[in-house]
């Protein structure tokens, strides 16, 4: 397996939205790369054979009647909102200018 | 005059429903415990003065109407700060949520109200549950009643702690790994992970969907399966809580006995590496139930061994993905709004002030593990590692009703020792992941003080996934007979604060 780099840590931060500084990148790569390959040796015993399992419980679609019930009011559900305007979460822009 | 504080949950609720005691009278108690010691231990990041005080004279409103009262009414309860409390401050641990006030209460919370136990507050806990010291709590370490220099343990250090300085009788944590199992052998409490789905996750921050489990933790055994039983059962408000009754669980704890049972002492969870007085008062453990008319057998788990790693990319990447919901956009912190930033720029800033360092490491190794071209060596191979585990607990199940190993490889260690080398953090865990990763049922239990260190050693009783009660019946039988030849409770051993 290769090795993880600086490089590659700061676009995995930009895939998942932080912006890390410089410190950081150095400090997590070296971490990082220790951590990967300690637990690289999963595929060791991880055979063509060994069905994977994503979650204890066998459930598929778990249903319920689609009927109208109490839930939070518009108050309430925008109560924690760093910004809101008219009933609406209000956010920074998510288009360009143009 | 009693000593309130000490009583345990079940002598506590008996003493409210006679009338020896008001809720009100226990509730203050505690109140003053907490402010008389915690500022040494900092077991809670917020403690709900007025509220707890609210419900314990509900309580006795309730039973001076005559109205019947549950089997925990009137117990005070801190609860670990990852469960909504509807008005209440909910951090997770986190500056990301500082200041956040739920709108809504998660089932546990509301189940706990209904049964009228007291809620005193939000306890400490490493950020989001990812820890196994609470020194990655934002809001500072907890310490360890046994030695205020050392690890409670953790994801919840701050429950596991309240319960062994006597700030409450009852707690609540999450066991994503170990969360409660190991600060409850590291502090000399009780702490049980249920079967995966047997406690509803609705309203408990999400760290691994698949992993994480909601808990009781107590003082005694007895005491956690009251709680359990009380938070316990099926949930429409959360697709993957269990459709069936809550087991047997306190009828097995006042049972405890264990003769003719089939225990299996795990040869993987053992051996080199692990602290010599915790093997030591494990293999005295696994002699008392021998004494007490178990049948002992060694077993082998030969997947066990990759566990850990499996844990070490699950985990992350399920995190990976929950944890994209702290978009500064619908609740918690925001940062560098200035009106010129995109909101992907605000995500960006806000994520990096708002996260510490271990959250930051775990979301970029999920990333990582779950990255086109690294999928199915990382995530995917980590999943047949799930199958090989859960295979290896269905074999063993097929020759014993329980197995047995020392929770933690060792007992507390200095508070700074590991916080920054995370594979050495990681291995506190060794022992509890499988369990997480088959989703069936677990216990820790004090079992003794290491000798060369007189810190406190945890007993892991592990059962197949719905048999929860057996982890009481044999947890029961250990702790009545510790007591015995201890002469009290091992707590009562703790120094005073």
């Amino acid at each position: 397996m290769p090795g993880i780099t600086r490089e590659e840590v700061a676009h995995l931060g930009r895939l998942a939205r932080l912006e890390l500084s410089g410190d950081e990148l150095d400090h997590f790569a070296g971490q990082l790369d220790d951590i990967i390959g300690a637990v690289a040796r999963v595929s060791e015993v991880a055979g063509e054979d060994v069905p994977p399992t994503s979650h204890p419980l066998p459930l598929t679609n778990v249903m319920r009647p689609d009927t109208v019930r109490p839930s939070l009011t518009p108050q309430q559900a925008l109560s924690g909102a760093p910004a809101q305007e008219q009933q609406r979460f209000k956010v920074p822009q998510i288009l360009g200018e143009d | 005059m009693t000593d309130i504080i000490r009583l345990t949950a079940a002598q506590t609720a008996e003493k409210i429903a006679s009338g020896e005691l008001t809720a009100v009278e226990v509730t203050e108690a505690h109140l003053a415990r907490i402010e008389a010691v915690d500022e040494k231990v900092h077991a809670f990041l917020h403690v709900d003065r007025e509220g707890a005080l609210a419900q314990a004279r509900a309580v006795d409103a309730k039973r001076a109407a005559g109205e019947p009262l549950g089997p925990l009414a009137g117990v005070p309860l801190a609860m670990k700060d990852i469960f909504t409390t509807e008005g209440v401050p909910t951090t997770v641990g986190s500056k990301i949520l500082e200041g956040w006030l739920p709108p809504y209460d998660s089932t546990v919370t509301k189940r706990l109200k209904a049964a009228d136990v007291v809620i005193l507050g939000k306890t400490n806990m490493d950020e989001f549950a990812m820890g196994s010291s609470t020194e990655n709590s934002a809001y500072g370490p907890t310490g360890n009643p046994w030695d205020l220099t050392r690890i409670p343990g953790g994801s919840g250090g701050g429950s596991a702690a309240a319960l062994a300085s006597y700030q409450a009788p009852l707690a609540l944590g999450t066991d994503t790994g170990g969360s409660i199992r190991q600060p409850a052998a590291v502090t000399g409490t009780v702490g049980v992970k249920p079967t995966y789905g047997g406690v509803s996750r609705y309203g408990m921050v999400a760290f691994s969907s698949s992993l994480d489990q909601g808990g009781p933790c107590a003082r005694t055994v007895l005491d956690a399966a009251l709680l359990h039983e009380a938070i316990g059962g099926h949930d429409p408000m959360d697709s993957t809580s269990i459709d069936a009754p809550v087991p047997p669980v306190v009828e097995a704890a006042r049972s405890g006995d264990v003769r003719g049972m089939r225990i299996g002492v795990v040869k993987e969870l053992g051996g080199e590496g692990y602290q010599a007085g915790v093997v030591q008062r494990f293999e005295e453990s696994v002699e008392v139930l021998r004494g007490l008319g178990a049948e002992v057998v060694e077993i082998s788990c030969p997947s066990f061994v990759y566990a850990l790693a499996a844990y070490y990319l699950i985990a992350p990447s399920e995190c990976s993905s929950n944890l994209a919901r702290f978009d500064a956009m619908r609740y918690g912190m925001r940062v560098g709004d200035d009106g010129t930033r995109s909101a992907e720029d605000v995500t960006a800033l806000t994520r990096e002030a708002g996260f510490g360092a271990e959250v930051k490491r775990r979301i970029i190794l999920g990333t990582y593990a779950l990255s086109s071209g690294y999928y199915d060596a990382y995530y995917g191979s980590a999943q047949k590692v799930r199958t090989l585990i859960t295979r290896d607990f269905e074999k063993a199940f097929e020759s014993v009703d329980v197995l047995v190993s020392p929770t933690t490889p060792t007992t507390a260690f200095p508070l700074g020792e590991r916080v920054d080398d995370p594979l050495a953090m990681y291995l506190v865990d060794l022992c509890t992941i499988p369990v997480n990763l088959a989703g069936n049922a677990a216990m820790s239990l004090p079992c003794g003080l290491a000798p060369e260190d007189g810190l406190p050693v945890g007993l892991q009783i592990i059962a197949p996934a719905l048999k929860d009660d057996r982890l009481y019946r044999v947890g029961a039988a250990v702790e009545a007979a510790f007591v015995k030849k201890w002469g009290h409770p091992l707590l009562e051993e703790a120094p005073q604060l």
